[in-house]
């Protein structure tokens, strides 16, 4: 009997990008250009997040003809995002076969207190998450994949860090708990009890696990590989840079070789400047993007 | 025994988890002077552009033609089928070039029509082996050495050919040990 769009197909997906990083592109020539660095896959987006933060105004899901052009000139996986519980935006995605949906907080929200509920579609998606609670909420709706929420479009890793040292120590302290403790903890977590107690075990999430918002450079993904990422995003971080190809070829590599800082010192050469950057402490509280997501 | 995978992209980590369930260690291979340490080596399903790109940039290819050619047994599933292939029908030729195969890329589509289906792998036994295809490659035609192991749908999908073993399944996400095991005997232990 053949099954499609099953639970380990969707995470068996997440699994095979391992290693590797997830490259935003607004268009096919981007797209190419992300393939040929070595991308495992891209985001096709209408604008990369350090443009959406500064255009303002209700950021959407992208015009299908993007996509699709995107979708057309590679081989590599081609993910779209779309708003937080916004789920026709979802269902017009699996109908042009995208591989991956990001239900992002880089967009503007559709629903502000439900997530979709992501066990409806054949096709897998990632959220973003700042704690394990959060994490745990969205695999509970069906999330194939998590990654770290950090603060998009600012080029500043460190809410990412923050997020992902948060995740890994949630659930290291979970592995360490009795089993009568885990109940209470799924309670303070807010988080499905079944979950929690899979966590409990094995000390880890129980889907891959990436990192995003705010990586700019080769040593901001070795940073994130060695707080214990399965691989990275990066948005703004490769065409908002001086020389994206460059930029983009060395992350890669950086993703891979994230323990070798022989390797590291060589792909930082001559790479160019990076994205100029945010300091998180002169965004206004409103313009967060982390805080979007329930 | 030392089973490598090699780890420049994809998934690694369950490959190492079957080979130790079949009570041999393994070995996550990240440069070339690695391969040395190894019995065989396992190239894991990921992207295979990525890990193509990769190898040429860390000096992979020459070693591990020269490897095989010496007797290192190689196995790839998915990814790696595509890496070990002599042509490719479109897009970028990978460049180890092994194995008398010509490949689809993502012939069976994309992610939306990745499935799960039951397999008859006779050399595996009369019990099927579940099959996980994610944005899968089939093999278009084979050379004359190598021997069609496994077809689905009229489409061949497991194959062998001298020190090489290829299929365009993953099985380290089944948790069933059954084709490490087979690698492990046939290619390893008793040298084909």
């Amino acid at each position: 009997m053949v099954k499609q769009g099953t639970y380990r197909v969707k995470t068996g997906l997440a699994e095979m990008l391992k290693g590797g990083v997830i490259m935003d592109v607004t268009n096919a020539e981007q797209a190419k250009i992300a393939e040929d660095a070595g991308a495992v896959a891209v985001m096709a987006l209408e604008r990369v997040p350090a443009d959406i933060r500064a255009a303002g105004g209700v950021a959407r899901m992208a015009d299908p003809t993007i996509i699709e052009e995107i979708m057309n000139v590679v081989t590599i996986p081609v993910m779209a995002k779309v708003r937080i519980g916004h789920f026709v935006e979802a269902q017009i995605l699996e109908s042009l076969g995208v591989d991956f949906i990001d239900e992002s907080e880089v967009l503007t929200p559709a629903d502000e207190e439900h997530h979709i509920n992501k066990w409806d579609f054949k096709i897998p998606f990632v959220c973003g998450a700042r704690n394990l609670g959060e994490a745990l909420r969205r695999i509970g709706e069906g999330a194939a994949m998590i990654r770290t929420k950090g603060e998009a479009g600012t080029g500043n890793v460190v809410e990412a860090v923050r997020h992902m040292r948060l995740i890994m120590n949630e659930a290291r302290r979970l592995k360490n708990l009795r089993e009568d403790e885990l109940m209470t903890a799924a309670k303070e977590l807010q988080a499905p009890y079944e979950l929690v107690c899979q966590v409990a075990k094995s000390g880890k999430l129980t889907v891959v696990n990436f990192a995003a918002g705010g990586i700019a450079t080769p040593a901001d993904a070795a940073l994130m590989m060695q707080l214990g990422a399965d691989g990275v995003f990066v948005g703004s971080g490769i065409f908002k840079s001086e020389n994206p190809a460059v930029m983009a070829r060395a992350i890669v590599e950086a993703t891979t070789h994230y323990n070798d800082p022989e390797v590291l010192a060589n792909v930082s050469r001559k790479l160019g400047k990076a994205m100029a950057g945010l300091e998180i402490s002169q965004i206004g509280e409103e313009d967060l993007l982390q805080f979007r997501g329930w | 025994m030392n089973i490598g995978v090699l780890a420049l992209q994809g998934a690694v980590r369950e490959h190492i988890q079957m080979i130790e369930r079949c009570k041999a260690r393994g070995i996550s291979i990240k440069r070339p002077h690695e391969l040395s340490l190894i019995d065989a080596l396992i190239i894991p399903g990921g992207e295979s552009t990525t890990i193509d790109k990769l190898m040429e940039k860390y000096n992979f290819v020459e070693t591990i033609r020269k490897l095989n050619a010496d007797g290192l047994p190689v196995y790839g599933t998915c990814a790696g089928l595509i890496l070990l292939a002599k042509k490719i029908t479109e897009g970028t030729q990978p460049l180890l070039k092994l194995m008398d195969i010509e490949v689809k890329r993502n012939a069976f589509g994309r992610q939306r029509e990745s499935f799960e289906a039951d397999l008859d792998i006779s050399e595996l036994g009369s019990r099927s082996y579940k099959g996980v295809f994610i944005r899968a490659p089939w093999i278009e035609s084979v050379g004359q050495g190598v021997t069609v192991m496994a077809k689905f749908d009229g489409k061949i999908i497991m194959a062998r050919q001298d020190k090489l073993l290829v299929s365009a399944f993953h099985p380290e996400l089944t948790g069933d040990c059954r084709i490490h095991e087979y690698f492990i005997e046939r290619f390893v232990k008793q040298g084909c």
